[in-house]
């Protein structure tokens, strides 16, 4: 065989055209049908959002709360240290701590601080418990809601350290006896993983609006996208007031309530 | 080399008992038994064709699993040219309506414990 440098240049480079083969064969072999397709019908925004007006809740209503915990399989575990939450109440103290001072009466309706707030999950803009997750197993979507995968959830629990708004809840226990009634639609928990409000969106996906939102009859829940201008949620943070949790931490809730 | 004919034999003997169940079967002609599942279906064509679904449902389910969760795509167009909606309990299970009897069978025999039941929930058993 003839082994001079001629050669070897030659045979290199036609060797190099043959990187440029794949992409052109992928050209013209033409688009394969895509497989796995979006829902046609799914509600589609840009940043979800809530509107709470507290002046509407009912103190010994919890309609929200027991749809949400219906739908989503929520287990009711009796006591206060191994409790799972999605959606939960609280004195005005606790849910906005810190946000006390000698003028507030002048813009916060007074009946509200001794009600008892709706509290979820923020969904918040700039998540800390996504920065804290280990295994990403709590993401930010694109239309803003924070997901978990449980799949991926180790039970580490920086995530609850790190949500200031108490909102996650590790099932210490298996959740499953402790489920009332169960959603067959909808899996339920194991021991050792975290969970919390997902904005319903396994029924967006339907083209349905969250459960607590459909479950509420004196319309205190308002859900939306806050990047549309003539959304219902947009109007209302148009003619009211609002105040979110702890803003002061720069997590940028997007649960708003009308003070 | 030292005790060539202890070596040797002592490999022949190893090759044999490592290979038992291999040549048993060859010389009694017993194969070994089999997984039967029993195949309950209202369909009778799966979303792909029956040997993929054999040899790679797993890796299906945990693609399906991946672009509901974390791409929000929910639906799975089938080499049938039918949409389906990608969930392990409401489609998988809604066809292949008997767990026991068609997902343990394999499970069981090659020994594997997948934990996807320890949160998705079993419908009720039809036999």
């Amino acid at each position: 065989m003839d082994n001079s440098k001629r050669t070897f240049l030659k045979v290199a480079g036609i060797s190099l055209l043959g990187i440029g083969s794949k992409p052109l064969q992928k050209a013209l072999a033409g688009n394969e049908e895509p497989k796995i397709l979006p829902s046609p019908e799914a509600l589609t925004g840009k940043r979800w959002a809530m509107v709470v007006d507290m002046k509407k809740c009912k103190e010994d209503c919890h309609d929200c709360i027991k749809a949400c915990h219906q739908v989503h399989n929520v287990p009711d575990l009796g006591n206060p240290k191994d409790e799972v939450k999605w959606i939960w109440k609280e004195p005005y103290e606790k849910a906005f701590p810190g946000d006390e001072n000698k003028y507030s009466q002048e813009y916060i309706d007074q009946t509200l601080k001794g009600s008892q707030f709706i509290l979820l999950c923020n969904h918040c803009d700039n998540p800390p418990c996504v920065r804290v997750c280990p295994t990403k197993a709590t993401f930010k979507r694109e239309d803003g809601i924070v997901m978990m995968d449980y799949h991926r959830c180790i039970g580490c629990r920086f995530c609850m350290a790190g949500c200031p708004y108490g909102s996650r809840s590790l099932n210490w226990r298996d959740p499953r006896p402790f489920i009332k009634e169960t959603n067959k639609e909808f899996p339920t928990r194991t021991r050792g993983v975290v969970e919390k409000c997902n904005f319903c969106s396994e029924r967006l996906v339907k083209g349905l609006i969250p459960a607590c939102v459909e479950a509420c009859k004196e319309k205190v829940l308002v859900f939306g996208d806050l990047e549309d201008p003539n959304s219902e949620v947009r109007g209302l943070l148009k003619s009211h007031f609002t105040i979110r949790r702890k803003p002061q931490l720069g997590t940028m809730p997007q649960i708003y309530y009308i003070a | 080399m030292y005790d060539t004919g202890k070596i040797i034999t002592g490999l022949i003997i190893f090759l044999c008992l490592i290979t038992f169940p291999l040549w048993y079967d060859a010389l009694t002609g017993k194969a070994a038994v089999k997984p039967e599942l029993k195949i309950i279906t209202k369909e009778k064509q799966c979303v792909e064709a029956t040997p993929y679904m054999r040899d790679s449902h797993m890796k299906l389910l945990i693609q399906w699993r991946d672009q509901v969760v974390r791409e929000n795509k929910h639906l799975y167009k089938g080499s049938d040219g039918k949409t389906y909606t990608m969930s392990l309990t409401n489609t998988c299970l809604n066809c292949h309506s008997n767990k026991q009897q068609f997902c343990d069978q394999c499970h069981n025999y090659v020994g594997v414990t997948p934990t996807c039941w320890n949160c998705h929930i079993i419908p009720e058993e039809k036999s």
